[in-house]
């Protein structure tokens, strides 16, 4: 009994520097611009979904809209960019959710219908578009510039 | 006269069995995929529309969904009313019942703008929709017939306890079958629905469709176990059925009747009734002939007792019927246009004003499908691993 | 305060950034469990912009509206990010514009029609999981957080002012998400009225030159909109149906 609470207690004080890359164990988190958060990192790490939520609930039924702690202004300092500079969406495993997410499985639901980059930058259209069948409108993959163009930035992005 | 003890048998594992069983599973593979397909895509990859946005996958589970209710019927007859001929089929009702409704459910969840929202729906409930309601309906028909099955198999569980539990079952499924058909009734909007009827209607289809499935495959389930079936029995339920059919026919009259009486009506009821193409057809010569005259004619036009054979004619004939009648209520009700303002004609750019057209595609039949399959391979799979067929079902051993 | 919150949590409950700060406790924090030091601090019961004393609504001149004009949509499309796809079936529209033939004297008149905001709004009452709402102040809204995407909505409103989104979405406007598999609909730019503007419809409408839409507070006997209503005649779309909209029509 005494053994298994050793355990537990071991499991628990190693999980809490789960999170640091350097010895690395955890995910790789992009470094983000502009000033850090008072609360801390590890406060924003734990309780950043009840804060979302909480503004959430504020703006939907209360009207207030507070453009501090808006999810539009995570992303002028989470931003994360690729090669070329251009930021990448959630849809790409460098986005700043995913590095966190991916590493603890758990699903991102925001960004189905919230924009996952800074609000002047123009996204490319969802990946889904692209596989869909002659059906539906190609979305230039019957035009073989426009096909090329993106078969080459598959081939270049890493996996 | 000798009337054997009823023994219920699990049905033997045979080559016919798994074929049903391939049969079943390929369908529900295919469901699968469909879904998989339309929740990586979105329903842009389906028929449906912002005109008819409740198509082929509603029409399939409203359909499960209401016959789950009937199913339940000849359990009910038993221990509710007494008529002990159909004792020995409780059991299998009941998981029929079961079998229908999780069938009937899964399309309906499947087919969900955000099924992985099935828990927010679970956690967040608005008492003023008839959907929330029906949430709660569904799942507390589930364990009520859970409860009455285990109330009839346990031996250690004394028998008076069947009539109070079939009572409650039989009660219960009253008010699930209300409410489905509130679900249509209580929509002011659309001409097609906003009636009271609704609700009573839907229980009369409810007999018809459950008892029609349940004559199907109680003869299914007694020819891959090679149980004698007596004919007596088959013409007794087809007998009670082709009653139900008829009760079917007279709701469906009143409420045409009353809505040809109202001006306001006027529009939709000639939609439906005369210039509505498809849903004219289905309405007439599906719904009301195939569906209901025909079966009729077929059970009460012959005094001899009925056939195996005619029995599965006429519950055919009757599931088509229902299928029929079911499309044009969910997806002939939204295809006539909605009268934004009394007395004017509508036209727009978003198809106000026009009669809304629907083709069904491969993805949404899939997933309808995979529903009656699931239904059937649920009530397979407890025919096999439960006690619930009655080993032997000849005349001689009727008891009552 | 009378808002629903999905979850039946008290707002007081839940700490803010606002508060955090508020409180001078960042240092204190850092050494106490977390979830136990904000509930001591507490919540402030933020002001809240939406005003059950309001009632937002729109008035539709349909004499000044132009038939082949539709700067209201072009609009909507561009504020809201709705651009469609050519397909009038499946595409979202969350504004349209749409002609009234009177039958018996064959008198036509164009309107646009969108979410109309009723007072008692079928939507509303039948939306399982409580995501489509009604704001204090009238406006009609989607919280599509828990919107399931049933479509039952779409059935009940007698307007079809509710559309499904049928596709995956991107690069959405900040103040308009959206996204496959919820339903969504007129918002009466809910974000520009909460910052003190008008919605982009109306705004459009007032620079093309026709003004034939006026937007205000119904509840305001000093508001030009309950002016014009009281004065001159007005009706609402379905008015059999006894809704009570927020949007009225007048000169049909």
């Amino acid at each position: 009994m005494i053994l298994t609470r050793i355990f537990l207690a071991l499991c628990l004080f190693l999980s809490a520097g789960a999170l640091s890359a350097a010895d690395g164990v955890g995910p790789d988190i992009p470094q983000a611009t502009g000033e850090p958060h008072p609360e801390g990192n590890d406060y924003m790490r734990r309780w950043h979904m009840e804060m979302l939520k909480h503004d959430r609930d504020l703006t939907m039924y209360l009207g207030i809209r507070p453009t501090d702690t808006s999810l539009a202004e995570c992303f002028e300092c989470h931003t994360v960019r690729d090669e070329a500079g251009t930021p990448v969406t959630v849809e790409d495993e460098r986005h700043f959710c995913r590095a966190c997410h991916d590493y603890a499985a758990v699903k991102v639901d925001c960004f189905d219908c919230h924009r996952s980059t800074p609000v002047d930058f123009d996204e490319p259209s969802p990946h889904a578009f692209l596989t869909r069948g002659p059906r539906f409108r190609s979305w230039g993959a019957d035009d073989p510039e426009v096909l090329l163009a993106y078969l080459s930035q598959v081939m270049t992005e890493p996996n | 006269m000798a009337i054997d003890r009823t023994l219920y048998r699990e049905i033997p594992v045979t080559n016919g069995l798994w074929a049903s069983a391939a049969v079943l599973m390929a369908f529900l593979l295919g469901a699968f995929a469909s879904f998989v397909y339309v929740e990586h895509h979105g329903h842009i990859v389906t028929g449906m529309t912002n005109q008819i946005v409740w198509g082929m996958p509603h029409v399939f589970a409203i359909f499960l969904i209401v016959a789950a209710s009937g199913a339940l019927n000849v359990a009910s007859i038993a221990s509710v009313f007494g008529k002990m001929a159909y004792k020995p089929l409780s059991r299998l009702s009941g998981v029929l019942a079961m079998a229908l409704l999780a069938g009937g459910l899964a399309v309906l969840v499947l087919d969900l703008g955000r099924p992985d929202r099935l828990i927010v729906q679970m956690t967040h409930f608005n008492f003023t929709s008839i959907f929330t309601w029906n949430i709660l309906l569904y799942s507390g028909f589930m364990g009520i017939v859970a409860v009455y099955l285990w109330v009839q198999m346990d031996r250690s569980v004394d028998p008076k306890w069947t009539k109070p539990a079939g009572l409650a079952a039989f009660v219960w499924r009253l008010a699930l079958t209300t409410g489905t058909g509130s679900i249509f009734g209580w929509l002011v909007a659309r001409p097609g629905y906003d009636a009271a009827i609704m609700a009573p209607m839907f229980i009369a289809m409810s007999f018809a469709f459950g008892l029609a499935i349940f004559i199907l495959v109680l003869q299914g389930l007694c020819r891959l176990a090679d149980t004698p079936l007596g004919q007596g029995l088959i013409t007794r339920l087809t007998r009670l059925l082709a009653l139900f059919v008829a009760v079917v026919l007279y709701f469906t009259a009143v409420q045409h009747l009353t809505n040809l009486y109202a001006q306001e009506h006027a529009g939709f009821e000639a939609f439906i009734l005369r210039d509505g193409g498809l849903y004219t057809l289905l309405f007439w010569w599906v719904q009301v002939l195939l569906g209901g005259l025909l079966p009729l004619a077929l059970v009460y036009g012959r005094s001899a007792p009925v056939t195996a054979g005619l029995a599965r004619v006429v519950a055919a004939l009757v599931i088509i019927g229902g299928i029929a009648q079911v499309y044009v209520i969910v997806v002939g009700g939204q295809a006539y246009p909605m009268q934004l303002f009394p007395g004017y004609e509508v036209s727009s750019s978003f198809l106000d004003g026009e009669v809304a057209a629907y083709t069904p595609r491969l993805p949404e039949i899939a997933l309808g499908l995979g529903g009656v399959a699931l239904a059937l391979f649920a009530t397979g799979l407890g025919a096999k691993i439960l006690r619930i067929l009655p080993s032997n079902l000849s005349d001689h051993n009727l008891p009552g | 305060m009378t808002f629903r919150m999905p979850n039946g949590a008290k707002l007081a409950d839940k700490p803010t950034r606002r508060d955090f700060f508020k409180s001078g406790a960042a240092f204190a924090t850092m050494t106490l469990a977390p979830g136990v030091t904000l509930m001591a601090f507490g919540g402030s019961a933020a002001s809240a912009v939406v005003d059950a004393g309001k009632r937002w609504g729109l008035l539709i001149d349909t004499s000044k509206c132009a038939d082949d004009c539709d700067a209201c949509v072009t609009a909507c499309k561009t504020e809201n990010g709705w651009e469609g796809n050519g397909d009038a079936e499946r595409d979202v529209q969350w504004i349209r514009k749409v002609t009234l033939r009177n039958k018996a004297t064959g008198h036509e008149s164009s309107m646009p029609v969108m979410c109309q905001h009723c007072e008692s709004p079928p939507c509303v009452d039948v939306c399982p999981t409580g995501a489509s709402f009604k704001r204090d102040d009238g406006i009609v809204l989607v919280d599509k957080h828990i919107c399931i995407g049933c479509r039952y909505c779409m059935m009940a409103c007698p307007f079809k002012a509710r559309s499904f989104v049928h596709e995956p979405v991107n690069n959405q406007k900040p103040h308009a998400p959206r996204g496959q598999g919820t339903v969504e609909g007129c918002t009466l730019c809910v974000h520009r009225v909460d910052a003190g503007g008008i919605p982009a419809c109306v705004e459009s409408c007032s620079a093309t030159g026709n003004g034939a839409m006026l937007f205000g507070d119904l509840l305001d006997p000093t508001s030009e909109i309950a002016q014009r209503l009281a004065e001159f005649p007005s009706v609402a779309l379905r008015p059999d149906l006894d809704l009570n909209p927020g949007v009225r029509y007048a000169e049909i």
